[in-house]
């Protein structure tokens, strides 16, 4: 079989976009806007790279022909199609968001950072091969590292970036440690037939060890208990659209990146969803991972008093959700589990939003510095409020649905009795803990009264724009779920 | 009848109007709220006209709604629900004349009620479980800052409880009707898929679904001992919320217990039906008795709340067709004595005399003072202890006669909390409205309060004429609730027909 260079060029389209898109803003940058004030040279660079978002989407909408790509290099099956589009919006979204943010002193550096990670994360939902996969994790990565620290005026941001570059680092380590050992079981790195290849010899130790490695390396990406301990502090620290980049668009990506790797990939050594006693898998170490996360996430939650840590604590929570996605997927489909990611990073994205588009008009860090947030600005309260209460799985809004698949899908595996239905049952009992959480989050913004001589807000149109399409689509996929649900 | 989804769209209409026309004036917001409450319970009442009783649901809109996982937008009525429907009609109307007061933030207020009475009708309204529960849920959240921001007395900390409270409660639900979905395959949320999924499962499983539906849905009952977030929930409330949330909103779950969790399991319910009976004959008689005890005139109220619902969960929890139809009657009725209760202490005498408390109002002599609310609290008082001509009389006496049937001990107890309630009830008219004049504080106290606006008697009317109605001619609801209970899937549970 000669190797398809067109058809690998045509799948590759939209990280060509996002690759040129970054340079030209770099250049451009360099070149004609050289002498323009900050804040221009901050649009400029957002529109450029908004250009280069949509031009991205354009090569996702018209891509090849489904299928495998150049071998089997690249999958573009409906989840990769969809977690590409779901990340694109994501990031144009963010691209919004950071035209309020402050402090920039190198906006097209931002911005072409911001591509460049966009350019891993669409990469991450296709690739199919180990190598391939571990490269594009770390363009993501390391782009999001130099993100998350982005802003030198405030030492927390230092530490943020760097306890996210070290955990990341070792991350990342165990991942490709656990990749050597698949391909030393193997023989291969192409999920087919590693697949193929696990069917016919079954679990064996070492297999067993490169599982482990590679769920911590699947733990920290998705910030999930116990590998969360750089979530708190990089959401705390890092700008507010790195942030949300990180909690939104990466962590899509990083579900379905893992979700083939485990399904696909190495499904066959699984191990059995109705029963953790039927032999050993995967599946019984993502049960407990899921397990902690929603408890810690949860629980940790209701003490805090930092906005963003509480957004921290409260995307573990969600990410031990999604894990009772990942676990359902291999009967269910990605369905539930692409909805709960992607209507979540809407949310989170659009949380981080309004929190950085309140800290134009003032600090913006305790959940009390938003205490009359709906006379400084009635917009962005009614914002949060959507955000908020998705996040929280309020119907008619997205985050309910979300729940509603993912759970629906767990208890199908084999009823409450099984792990993932007994899962789904705490997880129901612990949304009721959450509410708690995200009413004294809008209980500030919309019940309290604003502090002497708080400021109105001022929001950037952008931004206004990014906000109110998040919450658009919030409503929209809340009200009509089969949109995305009929996707797969 | 088809027009009963338009009370949903409505209602949400009102909410959207109200929301953008407070901004700028006050007075819009509340007359689209009067129009959308009122246009919305001229249809319930329009399609009452044309209603033909009858055991089945009379479905209105059945569009799918997720193929993927066979959940249906279907809307539907029998005569439960409408009798419930043309209810929360009154309840709304009557809430948004009795809040023609409230200027601060009026927009968002009446954006918040319009979006909760939005809710109730869509729970009222939904044939598909799932649909049911997103319509219940969506009630929650209004409930929270119509308290946590316009309320009175200690009303963050009731918000959040009674936010808790419901959210807890729905929970259960959903992780009850998710079980019994997934056991059955996933095939859908009807009540009928979810009463055959459930069969499916063993007797164990169903005894602790049931309970995961039941209890549910009865913390938003107020079924003892998960009431306690009732009364102080109710009496941080601002009035028109009050009205609504013991009007209407505990309804809600009353008539969760009957359309979803009944019929789910006969099975559990076999199981639970002793315990629940006891439940809530005892919840009957200790909130009455707790309702004794109180100092602030708006507790006595909301634990008369508790105690009046208690009658709802024992007819329930009686099971046969007199007593499940009169739990059905007592929806209606003591939604309306309720809001009428509310309407008199939160509106008429807190507004204006600024306190509850009864030691106070006793020294106050009311009824001179403010005839027109003491002439109404009497009439809402007597309604409430149960005297023929109201509307209590005909439903608590349906429910006693029917608890008797399937256990004589059951309608004793309860026949005590009657009397408990009496006392409750005449102690609050007393000391609330005819204290003694030598306790009078001279003077300076006399100043001459607000009269009462037309606003005010034109909702009073309202609910002074439905209870008299219904007291008069029960059987106008009871020809519409009784073929109701005889659906098959009903009559899987409640026994015993006419005997």
């Amino acid at each position: 079989m000669s190797p398809d260079y067109a058809g690998l060029f045509r799948a590759l389209g939209p990280e060509a976009a996002l690759v040129v898109g970054a340079l030209a803003v770099l250049g451009l940058d360099l070149t004609l806007f050289r002498r323009h004030s900050l804040g221009e040279r901050l649009r400029l660079a957002l529109w450029v790279g908004s250009l280069a978002v949509l031009a991205a989407g354009v090569h996702v909408w018209r891509g090849g022909a489904p299928g495998p790509v150049f071998g089997a290099v690249l999958m573009l099956d409906p989840l990769a199609v969809a977690t590409r589009f779901g990340v694109l919006v994501l990031t144009l979204l963010t691209l919004g968001v950071a035209r309020s943010s402050t402090a920039q002193r190198q906006p097209a550096e931002y911005v072409a950072l911001i591509l460049f990670a966009a350019t891993g994360l669409i990469l991450m939902a296709a690739a199919q091969q180990l190598l391939l996969v571990f490269l594009a994790l770390e363009l993501a990565s390391l782009s999001l590292y130099v993100i998350a620290g982005f802003d030198r005026n405030r030492p927390e941001t230092a530490e943020a970036a760097l306890k996210y570059f070290l955990f990341g680092g070792i991350a990342a380590a165990f991942l490709l440690f656990g990749f050597s050992l698949i391909y030393g079981v193997t023989g291969s790195i192409e999920l087919p037939q590693i697949a193929a290849q696990i069917a016919v010899q079954g679990a064996n130790p070492l297999l067993l060890v490169a599982l482990a490695m590679v769920l911590v390396a699947f733990g920290f990406k998705t910030a999930a208990a116990p590998f969360h301990l750089w979530a708190p502090d990089v959401y705390q620290g890092a700008p507010a659209p790195s942030a949300a980049l990180v909690a939104s668009a990466s962590k899509l990506a990083g579900f379905t990146l893992f979700t083939r790797l485990l399904w696909p990939g190495l499904g066959a050594a699984a191990g059995s969803t109705a029963s953790f006693n039927a032999g050993p898998g995967w599946l019984p170490a993502v049960a407990v991972i899921a397990a902690a996360s929603l408890l810690l996430g949860n629980l940790v939650a209701l003490a805090q008093t930092n906005l963003r840590r509480l957004l921290a604590y409260s995307a573990i929570a969600h990410s031990g959700a999604m894990l009772l996605g990942v676990m359902a997927a291999g009967r269910a489909g990605p369905a539930p589990l692409f909805y709960y990611a992607s209507t979540y990073g809407l949310a989170t994205v659009g949380a981080f939003g309004v929190i950085c588009a309140a800290e134009r008009g003032g600090r913006c860090e305790a959940i009390s510095d938003l205490a009359g947030l709906y006379k400084r600005s009635p917009f962005l309260a009614g914002c949060l409020a959507v955000f908020i209460l998705s996040l929280a799985g309020i119907p008619p809004l997205a985050g309910f649905f979300g729940k509603f698949t993912v759970f629906a899908a767990a208890l199908r595996l084999g009823g409450v009795a099984a792990p993932a239905g007994s899962l789904a049952i705490l997880a129901i009992a612990l949304s009721a803990v959450a509410l708690y959480y995200y009413l004294i989050v809008l209980k500030q913004a919309l019940v309290a009264k604003p502090t002497a001589g708080a400021q109105p807000i001022k929001v950037a149109p952008a931004t206004a724009l990014a906000l109110f399409a998040a919450a658009g689509l919030i409503v929209w996929f809340g009200l009509f779920p089969a949109e995305l649900l009929g996707l797969f | 009848m088809s027009l009963l989804p338009w009370t949903i769209y409505t209602s949400l209409a009102g909410a959207l109007l109200a929301l953008v026309a407070g901004a700028r004036s006050a007075r819009a917001a509340r007359w689209i709220a009067l129009l959308s409450a009122g246009g919305a319970w001229a249809l319930t009442l329009a399609a009452a006209s044309r209603f033909v009783p009858g055991p089945s649901l009379q479905t209105l809109v059945d569009l799918p709604w997720v193929p993927s996982m066979g959940v249906r937008y279907h809307l539907a009525a029998d005569g439960i629900s409408l009798t419930l429907l043309v209810l929360t009609g009154l309840a709304s109307t009557a809430g948004v004349l009795f809040s023609w007061n409230v200027t601060e933030r009026a927009g968002e207020f009446f954006a918040l009620f319009l979006t909760l009475v939005a809710g109730v009708y869509g729970v009222f309204l939904s044939a598909d479980a799932l649909l049911f529960f997103a319509f219940y849920e969506i009630a929650i959240v209004p409930k929270y800052f119509l308290i946590a921001v316009w309320g009175s007395t200690n009303r963050e900390y009731g918000a959040m409880k009674l936010a808790l409270y419901s959210f807890a409660g729905s929970a259960m639900v959903l992780a009850g009707l998710l079980w019994v979905y997934a056991a059955g395959g996933g095939h859908g949320f009807g009540f009928a898929d979810l009463a055959q999924a459930a069969a499916t499962l063993p007797r164990r499983q169903q005894i602790v679904v049931f309970a995961f539906v039941f209890f549910g849905f009865a913390t938003l009952a107020g079924l003892f001992p998960l009431h306690t977030w009732a009364p102080t929930g109710h009496v941080a409330a601002p009035t028109a919320a009050s009205m609504l949330l013991a009007g209407v909103v505990m309804k809600l779950g009353a008539y969760g217990c009957l359309r979803v969790a009944l019929p789910l399991s006969p099975v559990g319910f076999a199981y639970w039906q002793t315990p629940i009976a006891w439940l809530a004959v005892v919840g009957i008689v200790y909130a009455g008795l707790v309702a004794l005890m109180q100092a602030d005139l708006k507790f006595v109220i909301g634990y008369s709340s508790v105690s009046h619902m208690g009658f709802v969960m024992l007819g329930l929890a009686a099971a046969n067709l007199q007593s499940a139809g009169g739990a059905v009657l007592q929806m209606f009725s003591h939604g309306v004595i309720a809001g009428l209760l509310f309407a008199v202490v939160g509106r008429m005498v807190y507004d204006r005399t600024h306190t509850r408390q009864l030691a106070d109002l006793r020294a106050m002599q009311l009824y001179r003072r403010l005839p027109f609310a003491a002439a109404v609290f009497v009439i809402a008082g007597i309604a409430s202890m149960g005297l023929p001509g109201f509307s209590g009389f005909p439903a608590e006496l349906t429910i006693l006669v029917g608890a008797w049937k399937t256990r004589p001990a059951w309608a004793a107890v309860g026949a005590l909390g009657v009397l408990v309630a009496a006392a409750f009830t005449l102690r609050a008219i007393q000391l609330g409205f005819f204290g003694s004049a030598d306790k009078a504080a001279p003077a300076g106290d006399a100043a001459p309060l607000a009269p009462i606006t037309l606003a005010e008697k034109l909702g009073a009317f309202l609910l002074v004429g439905a209870t008299v109605l219904i007291g008069i001619r029960p059987d106008l609801l009871l020809n519409w609730i009784n073929p109701a209970l005889q659906s098959p899937l009903l009559q899987t549970v409640l026994k015993g027909g006419a005997s």
